[in-house]
C-alpha cells in the first residue's frame, strides 16, 4: 500500500485516495471546433511510460481535493506531490 | 483415547527454557501425551520419541522434522477440531497447550499405514511434470475425473466448513524503526536505535527473543549470550519509545515501507479471556526496516534423506538447549563445514558420542577441535549414500569419498536413530527481496545476500551474509544508530561490546552426495514439495533452462515453504548440471506470505454484518415496525415492499403500485445522492455539466437534467433546483452519488478552476419522502393549509419552502411515478416525524407506503430510465433523451455525440415490450431475437433491461434496448432466456407505456 502526501493533508494511506490519470492531459476548450483525431486522443489515449508518470490523485476519503503527484509507475517511488495550481519541487 | 506413554527423550541438564514443573497434556492422532510448558508440539513429540508426523505431499513418504522453526517443511499438522480446526499448521510453531489436539494430514487411514504411499512404489510413473503431461487428454476428463483425483491424491490438510468463531483484529502502527528478528545483531539494531531516542518495534517469530543467542556458547561483554539477550530485552522494556513484540512474525514487505506482522496473541493461552483475539494482524508502517532475520540452515542430498529422525544439525541443537529435548540417543552428524560440531558438543553434554561424517579432507577449526579433544573419532573424507528404515531412520550406508568427490570408494552400514546434516546456511533475505532487493551471490558464503535496495531497508547480521557474532554486533549497532539518526537529533551512540565465539573454519562447496554404486535412492531437494535431484536433472534434460520453468516444472521452491531450505541446493544443482556458476543461473523471487497466514487473520473484524457499513435512513425504524422487507442499494438498506399477512412479492408490490395509481403512496427518497451548490459561477457550472441548456431556469424552479461522461455515455441524472442566486440543489441517483460528487470536484478543480463554484454533499443532511398519487395534492393541502398547491400555485417542477412544527421543510413538485406528486424534504432528525405526520393525515386518502419494487414499476410503465438502462453504454439518442441535449451551446460529452458510430441509424435504442400472451413474465437480461427457430448462434438484436407487471393494464411490460428500435414497433419479436429456456414472443411497443403525453404529472 503506498503511502501518499496529500498537499493539504499530509502522508496518509493510498487507500484514502483514488487514482485519477495522467495530469497532463488536457481538456479541449468548450466551444471550439476540433477533430476528430484530436477529440479521441483526449477521450481515449494515455501514454502508459515506464518510469516518472505525472498524475491525478483525489483524496476522496479525506480533504475531497484532488492534486498531482510525480510517481515511478515501475518503482512507485513517488518524488513529490502538489496543489493543481502548484509545479512540482523538483 | 490409548494410555499416554512416556516422555523420555529429555536432556539430562535443565537449562533450556520448559518449565518441568507444569505438565500439559495433548493429544496427537488420537494418543494421549504430556510435555511442558515452553514446549512446542514438536518439542514434546520427539521428547516422546515420536519423529513420524506426516506424509509427503506427493509420494506419500513417512515425514519426520527437519526444523525447530519456520523452515520446517514436512511437519505440517491438523489442528483442533470442528469449527476450530485449521489445516496445515506448521507443527514446531505450535505452543504447547492444554487439551491441544494435532492430527496428521495427508494419509489415509493412518500416518502409520497409508494407502497413498503406492505412489512412491509407483514414483518412476511420477516424475516432474506429470501432471502436466498425464492429465492433458482429453480435455473433458479435467474438471470431473482429473481435477477432483488430483486434489483428492495430492492432499494438504481439510478446511474446516463452518465459520470460524474467533475473534481477529487489526492494527496499523508507526514508527521510526522496525527491527525483524532479535537474535544477536536485531538486539543491538534496536537497542542502538532505541538509546537514541527513535520510536522502535521489535519483532520476533518465536516465543522467546535472543536467536542464536539462546543456542550458542558465545560471551558478550562479560556476559554470556543468552545473559545479554535478556538484559538487553530488560533495557528495551524499559524504554518507553520501544514496542516489543514476540509470537510476532512479519510476513510481508509491500510498497513505500509497508510492513505486515502476524501476532499469535492467545493461540499458547489455555484460557484466554472472552473477547482476547486469537491473533492480531499489524500493519506497519516504518520510516526505516532493518532485517535482522538471520539464517537458515541447509540440508545436504543423499539417497533417501528425508526419513523420519533426519534434521538440521542446528534444529537438533535447538530441540537441546532451547527445549531440553533430544532427537536421538544414537546420532550420526553428517556436515560439509564447523558449525554442526556444536550440536555434537551437546550431545556429548548428554553423555551421548556422536558418529560425525565431514565431507571435508580435515578442518581446524575450535569446535572441530574439542571434539577432537574428547576424544570422538571423526571421519572426514566421507559422507551418507542411502539410509534405511521406514516409519523411521534405523541405519545408514556410508563411506569415503574418492579424491573428486563424485563417487564412494567404500561403503559400510552403520546404526543411528537420527542423523543430523548441515550443509551450511543460507541468509533469510525473503523480506529484503519483497521489498524489492536486488540480491547478490556472496562466493564467500555460496548464498544470496541483500545488494541494491529499493525501499528503506537494510540487512544486518546473519540476514546479510554476516556470520560471525563480532560482524552482527557492530553491524547492528552501527546500523541501528546511522538510521536512528534520521529521526532524532540526539546523536547518542551506544558502544558496540567486546564479544567471544569459536572462530570457524570453511564449508565445503558439496551439498549432493553421489548415489550408492548400482542404486538410484531419491535424493531429496525440496521437502515439502517432494522435488528430488532426478526430478531438476529431468526438468534439464526436456530443456527448461530459466530458472523459473526449472521451479514452476518441478515445484522446486513453491507455496506455502517458499525454498527456505530448499532453494540455493536447488540452484545449486542447476548451476552443476549447466557448468554455470549460481550468479548466472539467478534466483527466483520470493513472494509474501513468508510464513502462511489464518485467512481469518487476513480478514480481521471485517465479517457478517461488519463487512460494510450500513447506511439507514431516519425513517429505517418506522419501516422495519411496518414489516418492511429490505434490500441493498450500495450501503443502504432500502424497503424493497411492505408484505400484508399472507401477501407474496407479487401481490404486495401490485398493491402497493397500483394503489399510487389510484389513491396516493408513500416513499422513502432519502438515499438519493443531494449535492449543494453554491457560488456566482453555479448556472455556467451546471451549464457545462449538463446536457440541457441550464442559464435561464429561474429561482424557485427544478429542471431535469442528465450529464455525460466525456465519451458521451449517460453519467447520471436527477432533478436539480435553483434556490437562491447563487445556490443550487442537485440529486444525484442513489448508486452514482458518490461518483457524481467526484466528477463535479474534478471539473472545478482540475478542469476549470477559474469557475467560482463550490460543492458539497448534503446527502445526510436531508430526509426526502416522495407522496405520489392523484391524490397527493388533496392530502399536503390538508397538512400545509397556509400554501398554495394548485396546479398554478405550484405548477410541475416547481418548490416552495415552507414550515410545518417549526420544523423547516422544502416541497419539491417533481415525480419519478409519472403520477402527480411531491416531494417533501426537512432535515434528516425530523424525517421520521415528517413521515408519521403524512402518514396519519393521508389514512383518509388511503395512503399506503411504497418500496423499491413498485417504484421501479411504476417507472418502468412510464418508460422512465434508470441504472438498467444508463449501463455506461447508452448515448442520450439510445434511452430517448435525445430531447434533452442542446443544441446551441458546448458540454461536457458533446463532442463524442458526433461521432459516427453514436449517430447510427441501427444503433440499439429503447423499446417497451408485451408478451403476446399478455401473461408471461420476460425475464431481465433475455436476448432479443427475430426468430428463435434458426440454429444459434441466433443474430442477437439487443437485451430486456427492466421488466415489470404493470398495474395499469394487468399484464407484463418490459423495457428493452433492440437495434433500430424506432422502426420496430408494432413487430412481433421473441425475447429469449437460455438460462431459464423458454422463448416469449413478444410486441414491441413505445416505452412510454402510460400516460404517454405526461398529463398526470402536469395535472
Amino acid at each position: 500500500m503506498l503511502e501518499i502526501k496529500c498537499p493539504y493533508c499530509g502522508k496518509r494511506s493510498q487507500n484514502e485516495f483514488s487514482y485519477g490519470g495522467d495530469a497532463t492531459v488536457k481538456r479541449p476548450t468548450l466551444g471550439k471546433e476540433i477533430s476528430t483525431e484530436d477529440w479521441d486522443n483526449f477521450v481515449y489515449f494515455r501514454d502508459n511510460p515506464r518510469g516518472k508518470h505525472t498524475e491525478l490523485w483525489h483524496h476522496v476519503s479525506g480533504c475531497r481535493q484532488w492534486f498531482k503527484a510525480s510517481r515511478d509507475t515501475a518503482t512507485h517511488e513517488i518524488f513529490d506531490t502538489c496543489k493543481m495550481n502548484e509545479a512540482f519541487n523538483e | 483415547m490409548r494410555l499416554s506413554m512416556s516422555n523420555t527423550y529429555r536432556t539430562k541438564n535443565s537449562t533450556g527454557l520448559i518449565n518441568k514443573n507444569k505438565k500439559i497434556n495433548f493429544s496427537f492422532n488420537g494418543h494421549t501425551y504430556h510435555g511442558y510448558e515452553g514446549d512446542t508440539l514438536a518439542s514434546a513429540l520427539i521428547s516422546n520419541g515420536i519423529h513420524l508426523i506426516g506424509r509427503s505431499f506427493k509420494y506419500h513418504r513417512p515425514r519426520g522434522f527437519l526444523g525447530v522453526g519456520v523452515e520446517e517443511p514436512n511437519a505440517m499438522v491438523q489442528l483442533h477440531e470442528g469449527n476450530k480446526s485449521e489445516p496445515n499448521i506448521i507443527a514446531t510453531e505450535v505452543e504447547l497447550v492444554e487439551g491441544l489436539k494435532a492430527k496428521s494430514q495427508n494419509c489415509w487411514p493412518s500416518v502409520q499405514f497409508d494407502i497413498g504411499e503406492v505412489n512412491n512404489l509407483l514414483n518412476r510413473f511420477f516424475p516432474a511434470g506429470f501432471y502436466y503431461k498425464t492429465f492433458m487428454w482429453p480435455k473433458s476428463f479435467w474438471m470431473k475425473i482429473y481435477e477432483p483425483f488430483i486434489r483428492k491424491a495430492a492432499g494438504m490438510g481439510v478446511a474446516p466448513l463452518q465459520p470460524d468463531p474467533d475473534r481477529y483484529e487489526h492494527n496499523y502502527e508507526h514508527c521510526d524503526v522496525l527491527v525483524v528478528g532479535s537474535g544477536p545483531s536485531g538486539l543491538a539494531s534496536a537497542l542502538a536505535a532505541a538509546k537514541n531516542g527513535a520510536r522502535v518495534i521489535l519483532a520476533e517469530d518465536k516465543a522467546n527473543f535472543g536467536g542464536s543467542l539462546l543456542t550458542d556458547e558465545v560471551t558478550i561483554g562479560n556476559m554470556s549470550g543468552k545473559e545479554w539477550a535478556n538484559d538487553t530485552v530488560a533495557q528495551l522494556k524499559s524504554l518507553p519509545n520501544v514496542i516489543l513484540k514476540k509470537r510476532s512474525q512479519v510476513f510481508g514487505y509491500y510498497d513505500h515501507n509497508m510492513t505486515v506482522m502476524i501476532e499469535r496473541v492467545s493461540d499458547h493461552q489455555e484460557n484466554p479471556s472472552k473477547y482476547t483475539p486469537r491473533q492480531r494482524l499489524h500493519y506497519i508502517r516504518a520510516g526505516e526496516v532493518i532485517v535482522s532475520t538471520g539464517s537458515i540452515e541447509r540440508p545436504i542430498s543423499f539417497g533417501n534423506n528425508d526419513r523420519p529422525g533426519i534434521l538440521l544439525a542446528s534444529a537438533a541443537k535447538e530441540y537441546m538447549t532451547v527445549y531440553e529435548t533430544l532427537v536421538g540417543k544414537k546420532p550420526i552428524i553428517f556436515t560439509n563445514n564447523d558449525t554442526a560440531y556444536s550440536t555434537a558438543l551437546e550431545f556429548l553434554k548428554n553423555d551421548i558420542t556422536p558418529v560425525i561424517l565431514d565431507t571435508r579432507n580435515n578442518s581446524n577449526g575450535e569446535l572441530v577441535k574439542e571434539v577432537k579433544q574428547k576424544g570422538v573419532n571423526i571421519r572426514f573424507n566421507s559422507g551418507i549414500a542411502d539410509t534405511k528404515g521406514h516409519l523411521k531412520i534405523k541405519s545408514a550406508v556410508i563411506g569415503e569419498l574418492d579424491k573428486d568427490k563424485e563417487n564412494f570408494t567404500s561403503l559400510e552400514s552403520i546404526d543411528c536413530d537420527c542423523i543430523c546434516m548441515s550443509g551450511g546456511w543460507t541468509p533469510t533475505v525473503h523480506l529484503s527481496s519483497q521489498a524489492g532487493n536486488k540480491l547478490k551471490f556472496n562466493e564467500e558464503i555460496d548464498a544470496f545476500v541483500p545488494d541494491k535496495k529499493r525501499q528503506r531497508e537494510s540487512a544486518v547480521g546473519a540476514a546479510n551474509g554476516s556470520f560471525t557474532l563480532n560482524q552482527s554486533l557492530a553491524e547492528g549497532f552501527q546500523v541501528g544508530f546511522d538510521l536512528s539518526n534520521k529521526f532524532t537529533n540526539n546523536n547518542i551512540e551506544t558502544n558496540t561490546p567486546n564479544s567471544k565465539e569459536p572462530k570457524y573454519e570453511k564449508h565445503e562447496r558439496l551439498w549432493c552426495m553421489p548415489l550408492p554404486q548400482g542404486k538410484k535412492p531419491k535424493r531429496f531437494i525440496d521437502f515439502q514439495n517432494d522435488v528430488a535431484v532426478s526430478d531438476v536433472e529431468l526438468a534439464i534434460r526436456e530443456g527448461f533452462r530459466s530458472i523459473e520453468h526449472v521451479k514452476r516444472y518441478t515445484t522446486l521452491g513453491m507455496a506455502g515453504d517458499q525454498g527456505k531450505t530448499s532453494n540455493l541446493n536447488g540452484l545449486q544443482y542447476v548451476s552443476n548440471i549447466e557448468k554455470k556458476i549460481v550468479p548466472e543461473v539467478g534466483h527466483t523471487t520470493f513472494r509474501p506470505p513468508y510464513t502462511p497466514v489464518t485467512i481469518g487473520a487476513i480478514v480481521g473484524r471485517e465479517v457478517g454484518n461488519h463487512y460494510l457499513p450500513t447506511r439507514k435512513s431516519p425513517i429505517h425504524n418506522w419501516h422495519e415496525e411496518n414489516n418492511a422487507v429490505f434490500v441493498a442499494a450500495g450501503l443502504w438498506q432500502r424497503p424493497r415492499y411492505y408484505p400484508k399477512e399472507s401477501e407474496n412479492m407479487n401481490d404486495a408490490v401490485n398493491r402497493e403500485a397500483a394503489n399510487v395509481r389510484t389513491n396516493v403512496g408513500i416513499c422513502d427518497v432519502t438515499t438519493l445522492g443531494k449535492i449543494d451548490i453554491k457560488g456566482p459561477d453555479a448556472p455556467e457550472f451546471l451549464n457545462r455539466v449538463y446536457t440541457n441548456a441550464w442559464l435561464k431556469l429561474p429561482v424557485g424552479k427544478a429542471r431535469y437534467g442528465v450529464m455525460l461522461r466525456e465519451d458521451g455515455m449517460v453519467f447520471d441524472d436527477g432533478t436539480t433546483s435553483w434556490l437562491s442566486e447563487n445556490h443550487f440543489h442537485m440529486t444525484t441517483t442513489t448508486a452514482q452519488a458518490a461518483n457524481v460528487l467526484s466528477h463535479l470536484e474534478y471539473y472545478l478543480q482540475v478542469v476549470w478552476p477559474e469557475l467560482d463554484v463550490n460543492v458539497l454533499s448534503t446527502t445526510e443532511q436531508w430526509s426526502g419522502i416522495a407522496v405520489a398519487g392523484p391524490k397527493s395534492r388533496e392530502l399536503l393541502s390538508k397538512l400545509f393549509p397556509n400554501i398554495d398547491l394548485s396546479n398554478e400555485g405550484l405548477p410541475f417542477m416547481g418548490l416552495v419552502d415552507t414550515k410545518i412544527d417549526g420544523i423547516f421543510a422544502r416541497i419539491y413538485r417533481i415525480s419519478f411515478s409519472g403520477e402527480l406528486a411531491y416531494e417533501v424534504n426537512v432535515e434528516s432528525n425530523f424525517g421520521l416525524h415528517m413521515w408519521k405526520k403524512i402518514m396519519d393525515v393521508g389514512k383518509a386518502f388511503n395512503i399506503q407506503p411504497y418500496g423499491t419494487e413498485a417504484l421501479s414499476t411504476l417507472r418502468i410503465e412510464m418508460g422512465h430510465v434508470a441504472g438498467a438502462e444508463l449501463d455506461g453504454r447508452a448515448v442520450p439518442f439510445d434511452v430517448g433523451l435525445n430531447g434533452m441535449v442542446s443544441k446551441k451551446k458546448d458540454f461536457i460529452g458533446k463532442r463524442s455525440l458526433s461521432k459516427e458510430a453514436f449517430t447510427s441509424e441501427d444503433r440499439q435504442t429503447i423499446v417497451g415490450l408485451v408478451p403476446l400472451d399478455k401473461r408471461t413474465k420476460i425475464p431481465e437480461g433475455s436476448h432479443i431475437v427475430e426468430n428463435d427457430k434458426v440454429a444459434s448462434p441466433v443474430p442477437k438484436l439487443g437485451h430486456v433491461s427492466s421488466s415489470c407487471w404493470s398495474v395499469e393494464y394487468n399484464n407484463p411490460f418490459s423495457i428493452a434496448i433492440i437495434k433500430d428500435g424506432k422502426n420496430k414497433i408494432g413487430k412481433n419479436l421473441f425475447a429469449v432466456s437460455p438460462l431459464k429456456d423458454i422463448s416469449i414472443p413478444v410486441e414491441v411497443v413505445s416505452s412510454h407505456y402510460v400516460d404517454p403525453d405526461g398529463e398526470r404529472v402536469r395535472s
